[in-house]
This record gives C-alpha cells, structure tokens and sequence, in this order.
C-alpha cells in the first residue's frame, strides 16, 4: 500500500472545441479499488480510453510503477499489465468462453488455435478468483452477470496488475453486483489494482478505497472513502456541482379509484413463447406502480400490449371501465394514455425531426396544428416555445432536430409530448435509463407531480434505488409472472431476491 | 439398364455438382465473415473464359486453372472494395458486377475469337485412372473415374473445414461476421479479415468457373455458369456455413440437374423445359423451408465503421 501503480499527470483531450479532459490528474494505488466518478459526459471514459490506448492524449504523461510510457494501442496496454472490462460486452455470443478469450491473443501454435492452453488458463484464473466460469459454455447461454466474469476473465488473461470496469453494475441484478463486489475484493487481496468508472454514488462507497470526481471534464475532487464518514450526499454534491435531493416529498393517500385493471392477461412474443403469463393487477389514480424486473421478464411485451402495440393472446384490460383488450394505438391514445417507451430514440421519437414536430406527433390532427389539409408550422412552433420553456429542455431553437439533443434532453421532448395531453395513465418504461444525475431527478420529480396531480403512473424500471424512490406500490415481474405485489417498506432485498424469481415468505399488498 | 442408369446418375450427379461445390465453399469465408457477395455468378462467369482463353493459348490446363484463380481474387477485389472500403449496399455491388462479368465475357470472347463456324476447343481434363480402385464394381465408376477438378474439390471441403474450425483465421472470420466492434476491441482488423474472406470466395468462385470450361466441358460459351453462382449462394445458407453440409447440399443440386439431363436423354414425357428447371425449383423451395430457422451471421450485409454505436 501507498505506492502509486499508476499516474495520470495533466492529461487532456479535447473533440474538436469541446473539452473531454482538460488537465486532469489520477493516481491509483496499488492493491486498492479506485473509484472514477462523475455524470454522463464528465469525461470518465475517455480518461480510461486514453489509458487503454483507445484515445491519444492531447497533453499529459502517464506513468506505470513510475517510469513514463506513451500507450498507443489497447495491445500495448495489455503488455504494460493494463486490462479494460467495457460497459456493452464485447463477446461473440454464437462462440464458447475459449473462443471468444482466445480471440485476438498470439500464442505458440499459430497460425492453429490452441483451445487446450486457453481453457487450462480460464479454469486458473477462474479457481484462483472464485469467478466460476465453464470455458465451453456458449455465451448466448450465459447470464449477464457471468458475461461479465468472462470480460473479467478476458482482461486478466495476460498477467493483468490494473482492472478497469467501465459501470459494471449497470447491468447487474443487487444480487451479481454483490458477486462482482466479492469478486473485486478477491483481486484486491492478491494484488490488483482496480479503476470502477461509475455514477452510482452507493457502490462506490460500498467497495472503493479511494474515490476521484470528474465534472465537465475536469478534476473536482479526490477524496479517500471511509464508509461510516463519507456521505452519498458529498459525493453527490461534488459530482453534480449542487445539492441533489433524494428524498421526494410525497403527498400521502392514494384514492381507490382504478384507472387500468388487467385481468389474467396472457400474451406470447414473437417468437410464440409465452411472455405473459395470467398478470392480474391494477393501477389507480394518485399512485405509482412500479413494475420490477430483470429486463426480458415480460416488461416489454406488457407495454407493447397496454399501448396497443401488441395483439394479447387472452384476458382482458380495462381503463376507466372502457374495455381497451382489442383497442387500437390510436383508440388507446385517445383514451388519455401517455407512453413513454423504453428506446426514447427508436421508438419515442423521430430522430431526424426536429423538436417541434416531434412534440406534435400525438396531436397533429387536432387543432390548432392542423388547418384543413395542412399543418401549422406557426401554431407547432408556438407551442413547441412554450413546451421548451415549461420542461426545461437545453437547446436554442425548436426546429433542433432531436438527434443533436443529449439524452436527458431527449426524454424531456417526449414527457413534454406525452404530458401536454393530460393523461390519466402514464406508462412509463426506464424513463431515467442512461440520464445523467441531473436529468434522473428531474424525470423522476414529473412522475412524483404527476402522481401528485392524481395520474395514474405505470412505471417499469430495472432500477430498484428509482423504484423505492418513487414508487407506491411494487409489482415484481419474473418471466412474465407476477412475482408478488408489495409496498416499498419491505426493503430492497426482498424485492431484489423476487427479481431474480426467490419466493420465500408471503407477498402482500 | 437400371443398375447403369443408377451409376451414371450417381456419378453425373458428383461431377454436376463440382462447381457449385467449389463455389459454396469459397462463400463460406465470404458470407461468415458478415458479407453477401451476389457477384459470385459473375466471378464465375468471367474465370470460367479466362480459364478457357488461358488453357488454348498455353496448352497447359494447369495455367488455365491458375489463371481463373487470379482473376476470381481480382474480379472479387472489386466486391470487396466495394462493399467493404466504400461501404456500399452489398445486393446493389454484388447484382452490379454479376452483370458486369457476364456482359464482358461475351464481349471479350468476341472480340479474342471473332466470329467462328466451329467454336474453339481444347483438350479438356482428362478423368484419372485410379488403377484397381477405379475397377471396383459400382463404387469405382461413381468415385474413381473423375477428372482432376472433382477431387480438388472434395479436398477443398477438408481444408475449409479445417480453416474454418482449427484456425485463428477461422475464428476471427467467425468474429467478425457476428460481432465487428468486439473483434476490433480484441485488436482485429475487421477490415483486412472481410477482404481476405471476399478475395478467399473469389479464388474459389474462380476454380469454380474453371471446372466449367476446362473439367465439365472443352470450351466456352455463354450463359454456361447459368445460375450456378446463384444456387451457391443457396447451398451455403441451406448447408448452414458447414463445409460438410455444403458437399451434401450440392450434391442434392447436382443430383437434380443430373435427373433431369439423364430424364430428357431417356426421353420421359415431361417437357424439357420443366425439367431443366429442375434445380431452380429445387432451390426456391429448398431455401423457402429453410430460411425461417437459420441463424444468419449477425452482422451479415451490415458494413462495419468504428463511428457508429
């Protein structure tokens, strides 16, 4: 302990204008777990990029064990003992563990494979990690959760002293994040030295021993992590520059009116395997259900149903007492449902128009867009304005198209969209996925005054801190069953252990 | 009769089947590696007239052979340039150039040949004498009296199955026909990997066009290929990018143009035109039933760019 493996010295890196890494300075010590936090967009990836070979530094020296070293490929960082598990898995799904570990490696043998060296390697490196990975398993087979022991088992494959994890637990269940964390423990007692790029401020006081803060590309703080002192708050405060608030004021008592009922609904995806599996539940007005699961348990095929989307095999749904089980996109949409799916880009908006036309693709046959055959560029505008200034969406003009907005903007067009309307369900599904601190809580502070207003709110999220956040009711879906229906004070484990398809005690509601 | 007609249909069938197997194999690089080459058809189309034209100056069938080969890798450099440096659509390059290779070989054959009575000829590939193994009963006449293009052919099967499952390049064409971005993280050029796959399926394609002029028949003339890239194609998804798979594909193919040869030389009562048909039937049906249930490579036909995400 205390010498310093790695240092980053004034490093910077700039696309075009902007600033990714402006002077930036780390050190990471050896046999320590080192957090890099910061929001979407501070400039934590690309400081691990440039240190994996990915980027060249516009300025900067890094230094291994002291001695400068200039890394200009990710297989020359692989030399200096660097390894990088990335954020989206860079496995082949249709080969096994050995293949795809024993991609891009030379080894004796050459120009043959030599699946017999690389196996006998994974089960080592697996037996002295506890990482528990089969290396003939095809990894189309394999639970994320173990993707990631590959990745990891990937990295370490040459004699790896630095780890770095690109938001490993984005993925995750608690519970394999619980697994990955006793995995970095492991490494940590036998040497390595670990860089975990994250924005969840919980986990990096949970396993960091250090923690460095970028914002706007810049270093905003470093501080060592002392899990009875160091507060979610300060960490917070320091990543998003302010104080963010995690404690939604919520109004009490919800009234017993239902807005949509689903009954015993059954419904089979497009490959003819049952998705839905006899769902029975309710939303009522002034409350939050929140729907939670693994994603691939149904959630998606719920929406799609819900919205219309998607034709149910049998049941029936109901919505203010109107049977809506054969009902169109648009008779549903008419009925007062606002949607906001889960691929804002792909199926939320229209990524080549701009923002007001974006805003209008619910309504544009209603007046006033719409005069006779014609749209109204005027009124669109208008109202486009006003919806720009009333969610606060960052962007100079409307007639921006909405591919150049960031994400967090994006999903303030198709709440502003979906809210101007009035609805009296809201479906939301992963509203806050891939936002930055700031934006997460915005979006999340609409659903909590929307609920407020006595919406009725669907929210279908993998999120569980977003979860007990807001919701009032939590529905836990697991392959396409309801697991149980249960209120937030049974506490995140249960509904965690229910997530990944454990029934131990009784559900209530 | 019976017996005879049961070995030469048996024996036509592995020679019918020859080129289509040459082909088919060299696509199981090309389209493995994430890459529809419809320019297969003209590949084949132009070597088998560079095989033709080669062998009749030089008298030497070897060159002939070799000839083709170069000029399938240059006729499929253009494909991969194409499809790979360019990025174009694939279907548009592939269609493009399978036109392109039928129309300039007429035009080349016109213009090195004129205009003859008697068409020219060469001596084609003589079949080889296996000594008492070609003298089995039955199984000497279906197996051992080819000429030298089946054989190289049947080798090929054991070396593609080798290349493809024994070797690093293998591995790595399998990589990036599914998952370009994790191949280039792991330091693979993606780029150099498709364009030795589509150069690799032309050197094939260009045997393939040879068997045509030199083994299969003793000169060129138009429309010979007729299809036979296309059903390559086929027989490659039908076979499932298994080498193996891909021998008992094409033999199914070539069995059905054999049938159908051997029917109208009998004389059955079915118009010949129908049964010329035959293995186009064959191929619409065959790739109808078993187009739902295959796992195309995932990024097959999709061009590959670090930029995108």
């Amino acid at each position: 302990m205390g010498e310093a493996i790695l240092q980053m010295k004034g490093i910077s890196k700039f696309f075009g204008d902007m600033a990714a890494n402006d002077n930036v300075n780390f050190s990471l010590e050896k046999g320590t777990v080192h957090g890099l936090l910061g929001e979407n967009g501070a400039g934590k990836t690309t400081l691990m990029n440039v240190l994996f070979g990915l980027l060249k530094p516009d300025g900067g020296t890094i230094f291994i064990e002291g001695n400068p070293v200039t890394i200009h490929s990710p297989a020359q960082a692989m030399e200096l003992g660097i390894g990088m598990v990335h954020q989206h898995f860079m496995l082949v799904p249709t080969m096994t563990v050995t293949e795809n570990v024993m991609l891009g490696l030379h080894l004796p043998k050459f120009p043959l494979l030599n699946p017999s060296l690389v196996k006998q390697r994974i089960n080592e490196l697996s037996q002295q990690f506890a990482l528990d990975v089969d290396p003939d398993a095809l990894i189309s087979q394999l639970s994320v959760g173990q993707q990631q022991r590959v990745e990891i088992i990937t990295a370490l494959y040459h004699e790896t002293t630095i780890l770095i994890l690109d938001e490993p637990t984005a993925v995750l269940t608690p519970d394999e994040a619980k697994e990955l964390f006793v995995i970095l423990r492991t490494l940590k007692a036998h040497g390595t030295s670990v860089v975990l790029i994250s924005h969840k401020l919980e986990e990096i006081i949970a396993i960091a021993d250090e923690v460095t803060v970028l914002r706007n590309g810049e270093l905003v703080g470093f501080t060592k992590i002392d899990k009875e002192v160091t507060r979610k708050e300060d960490l917070s405060a320091m990543m998003v520059g302010r104080e963010v608030s995690f404690d939604f004021k919520k109004q009490k008592g919800t009234s017993m009116h239902e807005v949509l009922s689903v009954r015993e609904l059954c419904v089979n995806n497009e490959r003819g395997v049952q998705a839905l599996d006899h769902m029975t539940f309710t939303v009522r007005r002034g409350e939050i259900l929140a729907i939670a699961g693994v994603d691939g348990n149904g959630q998606k095929e719920l929406c799609e149903v819900l919205t219309g989307l998607r034709q149910p095999g049998s049941g029936a749904i109901t919505l203010n007492g109107n049977d809506i089980t054969q009902a169109s996109p648009k008779q549903i949409n008419e009925l007062n449902v606002a949607y906001v799916p889960e691929d804002r880009q792909k199926s939320g908006l229209i990524m080549d128009w701009d923002i007001s036309k974006n805003l209008v693709l619910k309504n544009f046959r209603k007046k006033p867009f719409t005069k006779g055959l014609f749209l109204s560029k005027k009124e669109m505008d208008e109202a486009a304005e006003q919806a720009v200034e009333a969610f606060k969406i960052k962007t100079d003009q409307v007639s921006t198209l909405v591919k150049n907005l960031s994400g967090g903007n994006q999903q303030k067009v198709i709440l502003a969209r979906e809210l101007a309307t009035d609805p009296d369900l809201l479906i939301v599904s992963h509203p806050t996925r891939g936002l930055d601190i700031g934006a997460m809580e915005y979006v999340r502070s609409i659903l909590i005054a929307k609920r407020n207003a006595g919406v009725g709110v669907l929210l279908v999220s993998a999120d569980l801190e977003e979860i007990f956040q807001t919701a009032d009711r939590i529905l836990v879906i697991y392959n396409g069953r309801v697991m149980g229906i249960v209120n937030p004070d049974v506490g995140i484990q249960k509904v965690g252990q229910m997530m990944a398809g454990i029934t131990t005690g009784e559900a209530h509601a | 009769m019976t017996l005879d007609f049961i070995i030469s249909l048996l024996g036509g069938t592995l020679r019918t089947s020859t080129p289509i197997l040459l082909a088919a194999l060299g696509q199981i690089y090309t389209q493995k590696s994430g890459i529809l080459d419809l320019s297969v058809e003209g590949t084949m189309t132009v070597s088998c007239l560079a095989a033709f034209v080669a062998a009749f100056y030089s008298q030497s069938l070897f060159i002939g052979m070799l000839v083709a080969v170069v000029v399938g890798l240059m006729y499929s450099a253009l494909m991969a340039f194409l499809c790979i440096t360019i990025k174009a659509n694939q279907v548009i390059a592939g269609t493009a150039l399978t036109m392109l290779g039928t129309g300039l070989a007429s035009f080349m054959y016109r213009v090195i040949f004129g205009i003859r009575e008697l068409p020219p000829v060469i001596k084609s590939c003589q079949n080889l004498d296996f000594g008492f193994l070609s003298r089995i009963p039955i199984i000497g006449p279906i197996l051992f009296t080819h000429n030298i293009t089946i054989y190289i052919a049947l080798g090929l099967v054991v070396v593609t199955w080798f290349v493809m499952n024994k070797t690093v390049f293998g591995l790595e064409v399998h990589a990036v026909g599914e998952y370009p971005r994790a191949a280039d993280s792991k330091g693979i050029k993606v780029s150099v990997i498709r364009y030795a796959s589509v150069l690799l399926g032309g050197m094939y394609s260009g045997l393939a066009g040879a068997s045509m002029s030199l083994g299969f028949m003793n000169t060129y003339t138009d429309h010979m290929i007729a299809g036979r890239g296309f059903i390559a194609i086929a027989v490659v998804v039908f076979a499932r990018w298994s080498p193996v798979k891909a021998l008992g594909a094409a033999l199914l193919f070539g069995g059905a143009n054999t049938l159908q040869m051997r029917m109208q030389s009998i004389g059955v009562d079915i118009p010949n035109q129908l049964l010329q048909a035959l293995p186009y039937i064959l191929t619409v049906i065959v790739l109808l039933g078993v187009s739902k249930h295959v796992n195309f490579p995932a990024a097959f036909g999709v061009p590959y760019s670090r930029k995108d995400n």
